[in-house]
């Protein structure tokens, strides 16, 4: 087999100096009654270009070459070359976990500058080296919440991603913590008068999304204001990372949950993203997660390192923050690389790009008959919500033919809103695409 | 290392000095030195109420955390707060870097404690 | 400095470049990109946004795109990585990331598919899917399957919760999970976060489940025991029947922590002897890349009894042979991650799965046992074998030897870098005395050649640990930065670059 790099002669040499005289003996230690002694049914030994051909066959049956107006916790973005040419590097590529710190400088640097940009991004203190995703971040922040407080219950707007409620309720299940939900105004924003009602001197946390899944900016001053009045802590989440360039950083927050999936990580099917927990410094012992530290060696030469490693698994166990071992590093890199690129000007200008361009497909929408683009009266960024007399469905069925991806149909989260999708336009999707859905939705 | 004969020592390697009804807490010289190079001590807030051999906070060295256990039972009274921002002061005298300050619910307890030539007894049997 | 480093084979030292922080040499004006001009009006943002605008982007960076190539570039110069040598960590499984995985990856169909796309729009993908899903299970000899954990700590969580949903199904209200002294980390970190009680559980003096004491504690109240199997010391649990049959008597589940399949793949399969739940790590057993510590992926296999309560949504076959997600579980623990898990390894994964074949798994994993052996016989003379059992696909040393001249395991590791090696896994497991492991794991991409370096590498430092400990006491000497002043970067921790 062409990954393995011994001769039938090396394996007789090793063979021979083991002292066995064929591999079996060294399997001998499973009983036999578990060996197995026939072929895994799994698909036969191919060579490289069928390997190749049967992906490339996959891929075909997807929608390559497709305008994407869907969002809801993934975006398309443009995807800068030199990214890939850099993390395709074999050493950044195959590397370890860097807790040799002496032959990993390369990873804990560049994980530095990550950490230190999340914090310029978000108005926070101090952000970890990364978490699966923001679904599992939120889990993270509540639990990481209740330990701050020592209280035991979480209310969490609806306008936060449905995906990311469902894995909050999967994850906490057995925490003893309950969860109370709070609706929505005409606005789009959560109902602030309902959620102040909801926050108790028992609540741990309030949890809002920001811009939130209908892409609507919350007020996150006046929520931050109502969870701290009562004691609890505010946890704040950023689905789309790119508008952390035009809009003000959550810096209220107690926590900041995101996912840094839109700097640069493919869409790829729902993962690997790039979720990140930030905060404020008191906190920082309470954090999930990874962190690295600034460090001076014995010559005093400035380097980085594994830092508060006592709040993780390898050595608090069942006291540990968290249970999380490998993380998202490869992706953290994705993002530090799109974040130096775009950088300081960048970050904004493509952030004002995608406002344009919604804002351009929210008033071709509205300007159809049997549309109307929900949700004004305040802000939104680079999402709205479109309800249609048509069903979002047949609407989507139309831009099949003309290589169209339509937004998400909300029915079965939001069955009060009826027939409303999601729809989302980034820097990717041109204007002809745009006035061509806009007018799909009438037949 | 001179172990102070008027303190008493429990097994876990913390230290009491009691005076009335009032006790002074911190870890030995030799739980420092197995700890290494401290980097953080967790203590409980004034008020808080302690029992006998059970945790009360933890110490933490770069690559291991140790629970600390409360010699005696009563209420906080007072937190070094010194230590938050210079934990180093437990490796360089850790029978002078007290932790907590006690009022004790139950003095007599304090008389079940190892006295300095027990303690020293004990850690050399434990090597 | 040359005398000390003699007896190195592998390395010379070379060049390599500095650089400072990507903030230190940002300047205001410099930029790395250029957006597409807009082809629709441009929005006023304060007229758009009002108070929620942003002015100012802070200290982000503002360089060219050539500083940004030479930056990555020069700090990747600094990190080992498999392509350069082999990582002897034990049950990480640190092998060769094949390139054409990387490739299959990136194809536009794949990469740019939005994870809601209705399922008659992604065909290709949830083939996939299916298709390693089958793959799996076959591996595994279980009945079903999950791949949306994204990690093995989340498909440990995953699985336990399987165990917990299934008794509470069952209407029993089983509080405790044991956990061996031997295991990993996340075990008990994740039985706690499912609601469990811990209980530790002993191994005997051969570093095994003692079957007795397992016994002893299996009670009605023990929902299961979460086993490594070959444990942490590399070796096959020889009563893994045995332990089956305790836990299953009293209705108990037995998890396995799949870290260490590379030393059963198309050799043995856990679901005949006796598991009912396990995780597996597609970025260890299935070469998907390290990447610096992660991404990674934890499937989750279980039997019939558990598949009812498997996170939502699953992959199912309509009548016409088409492929459809269901959310229709009744009794599914619900999801746990958003979509359908790191879909970009299990695409690495299945080209791993399909470059091999059931021909090329199977000497996969003979290879991998063949030269964890090879070491094993290589240096049990020079470094004490603390548990004589023998060793499948890694072996575990103790520093037994080496600390009757004050050199501990972790000295030995720093000394190992200027012998052009990673080191080894340190101190773990933790039922190897004084915390003294040496735990080595060469896997099957390791040609003889670098073996013998190793070994060779290893001798030396045998060596060198009665001749003169004080050149691995201040080891490494040979890289980039020495040890670092860990104790001061913890007291006062510095997390971020400021101005």
């Amino acid at each position: 087999m062409r990954y393995l790099p011994k001769s039938p002669d090396d394996r007789i040499a090793m063979l021979g100096e083991i002292g066995v005289k064929s591999i079996d003996e060294l399997f001998s230690s499973i009983p036999a009654e578990y060996r197995i002694t026939r072929d895994l049914n799994v698909p036969r030994q191919m060579a490289e270009s069928e390997i190749i051909d049967w992906f490339r066959a996959r891929a075909g049956e997807m929608t390559a070459g497709h305008a994407i107006m869907l969002g809801a916790g993934a975006y398309q973005h443009y995807r800068p070359v030199i990214i890939d040419s850099l993390i395709s590097r074999g050493e950044f590529l195959t590397s370890y976990t860097p807790y040799q710190a002496e032959i990993a400088q390369g990873t804990l640097q560049s994980i530095f500058e990550f950490q230190t940009m999340i914090c310029e991004l978000t108005g926070m203190d101090v952000a970890n080296a990364s978490l699966y995703d923001a679904s599992t971040g939120v889990a993270e922040g509540v639990l990481m919440a209740a330990r701050l407080t020592g209280r035991m219950e979480a209310v969490v707007a609806r306008t936060v991603n449905p995906q990311f409620r469902q894995v909050l309720a999967t994850t906490i299940k057995h925490q003893n913590l309950p969860v109370k939900e709070t609706g929505y105004g005409d606005n789009g924003r959560v109902d602030v008068s309902a959620l102040e009602a909801a926050v108790t001197d028992k609540t741990a946390c309030v949890v809002i999304q920001s811009p939130n899944f209908f892409g609507t900016i919350e007020d996150v001053a006046a929520v931050a204001g109502l969870a701290h009045k009562k004691g609890a802590l505010l946890v704040v989440v950023v689905s789309e990372a790119v508008s952390l360039g035009i809009v003000k950083p959550p810096v209220e927050a107690d926590i900041v949950v995101m996912d840094a999936q839109s700097f640069g990580v493919p869409l790829g099917f729902g993962g690997p993203y790039c979720g990140v927990l930030a905060t404020k410094e008191k906190n920082v012992r309470q954090m999930p997660g990874r962190l690295i530290g600034q460090a001076y060696d014995k010559s005093g030469r400035r380097g980085f390192v594994l830092a508060l490693s006592t709040r993780e698994q390898h050595i608090r166990r069942d006291k540990a923050t968290s249970n999380i071992c490998t993380n998202q590093g490869l992706m953290a890199l994705v993002a530090t690389i799109y974040m130096c690129i775009y950088g300081r000007e960048g970050m904004r200008e493509l952030a004002q790009q995608n406002l344009s361009k919604a804002d351009f497909a929210a008033k071709q929408f509205a300007a159809q008959t049997g549309a109307k683009v929900l949700f004004g009266g305040a802000p939104r960024f680079n999402e709205f919500v479109v309800q249609t007399k048509d069903s979002p469905s047949s609407i989507n069925e139309r831009l099949r033919g003309k290589k169209i991806v339509g937004g998400l149909p909300l029915t079965e989260h939001y069955p009060e809103l009826g027939n409303a999708a999601l729809w989302c336009c980034t820097e990717t999707v041109s204007k002809e695409n745009i006035e061509t859905a806009a007018k799909a939705v009438n037949a | 290392m001179a172990y102070p004969a008027n303190y008493r020592y429990t097994k876990d390697h913390e230290w009491i000095n009691v005076e009335g009804d009032a006790g002074t807490v911190g870890i030995t010289h030799h739980a420092q030195e197995s700890l290494g190079d401290i980097v953080f001590v967790e203590l409980p807030k004034v008020g808080a109420v302690v029992e006998a051999h059970k945790q009360f906070g933890t110490v933490e060295s770069v690559k291991a955390v140790s629970e600390l256990y409360s010699p005696v039972s009563g209420t906080v009274t007072a937190v070094n707060e010194e230590l938050a921002s210079a934990p180093e002061k437990v490796n360089a005298d850790a029978h002078a870097a007290w932790m907590i300050k006690l009022k004790l619910s139950n003095p007599s307890e304090a008389n079940e404690l190892m006295s300095a030539e027990d303690y020293e007894k004990y850690i050399n049997e434990e090597k | 400095m040359s005398d000390i480093n003699k007896n190195v084979k592998k390395v010379r030292p070379h060049i390599n470049q500095n650089e400072g922080l990507i903030f230190e040499k940002s300047s205001t004006g410099k930029r790395g990109y250029k957006l597409a001009p807009l082809d629709v009006p441009a929005v006023d943002s304060a007229a758009a946004l009002g108070a929620a605008e942003r002015k100012d982007l802070g200290h982000m960076p503002a360089v060219s795109e050539f500083e940004i190539i030479r930056h990555f570039t020069r700090l990747s110069t600094w990190n080992y990585a498999i392509d350069l040598g082999m990582y002897p960590l034990g049950s990480c499984t640190m092998k060769y990331n094949a390139r054409v995985n990387e490739l299959v990856a990136r194809l536009e169909g794949l990469a740019e598919a939005h994870p809601h796309l209705p399922p008659a729009q992604a065909q290709g993908a949830l083939r996939i899917l299916k298709v390693l899903s089958d793959a799996l299970i076959e591996i595994c000899g279980m009945d079903a399957i999950t791949l949306q954990p994204a990690a093995g700590a989340h498909g440990e969580m995953t699985g336990v919760m399987l165990i917990r949903a299934y008794f509470q199904a069952e209407g029993e209200n089983r509080k405790k999970i044991l956990v061996p002294d031997s295991a990993h980390g996340t075990n008990p970190a994740t039985a706690v976060i499912c609601g469990f009680e811990v209980e530790n559980l002993k191994s005997n003096p051969q570093g095994n489940v003692d079957t007795a004491a397992l016994a002893a504690q299996m009670t009605g109240d023990v929902a299961g025991l979460m086993v490594t199997n070959p444990n942490t010391l590399g070796v096959f649990e020889p009563e893994i029947h045995k332990i089956a049959e305790i836990l299953h008597a009293k209705g108990g589940m037995l998890y396995m922590d799949g870290a260490n399949m590379n030393a059963l793949v198309g050799k043995a399969r856990p679901g005949d002897f006796g598991v009912d739940v396990m995780h597996l790590n597609l970025h260890k057993t299935f070469s998907t890349p390290h990447g610096g510590g992660g991404p990674g992926s934890g499937p989750v296999a279980c039997k019939k009894a558990l598949e009812p309560f498997l996170p939502t949504p699953v992959v199912v076959t309509k009548a016409d042979g088409t492929l459809d997600v269901s959310f229709n579980r009744p009794q599914s623990i619900g999801r746990v991650k958003a979509f359908y898990g790191n879909f970009g390894m299990h695409i690495r994964a299945l080209a791993y799965i399909m470059a091999n074949g059931p021909d090329g798994l199977r000497m996969t994993t003979e290879d991998a046992v063949m030269n964890a052996n090879y070491i094993r016989k290589k240096l049990e003379d020079v470094y004490e074998v603390p548990f004589s059992a023998p060793s499948m696909h890694e072996v575990v040393f103790s520093h037994k030897k080496q600390a009757e001249h004050g050199v501990k395991t972790g000295d030995i590791a720093k000394r190992l870098m200027d012998y052009g090696f990673h080191p080894y896994t340190t101190a773990f497991p933790l039922i190897v005395p004084d915390h003294g492991a040496i735990m080595i794991e060469p896997t099957e991409s390791e040609p003889k050649e670098e073996l013998d370096l190793f070994i060779d590498a290893m001798r030396c430092i045998a060596r060198e640990a009665e001749e003169d400990a004080s050149i691995i006491l201040n080891a490494p000497h040979s890289t980039r930065v020495d040890r670092f002043d860990e104790a001061s970067a913890n007291r006062k921790p510095v997390l971020r670059w400021k101005p």
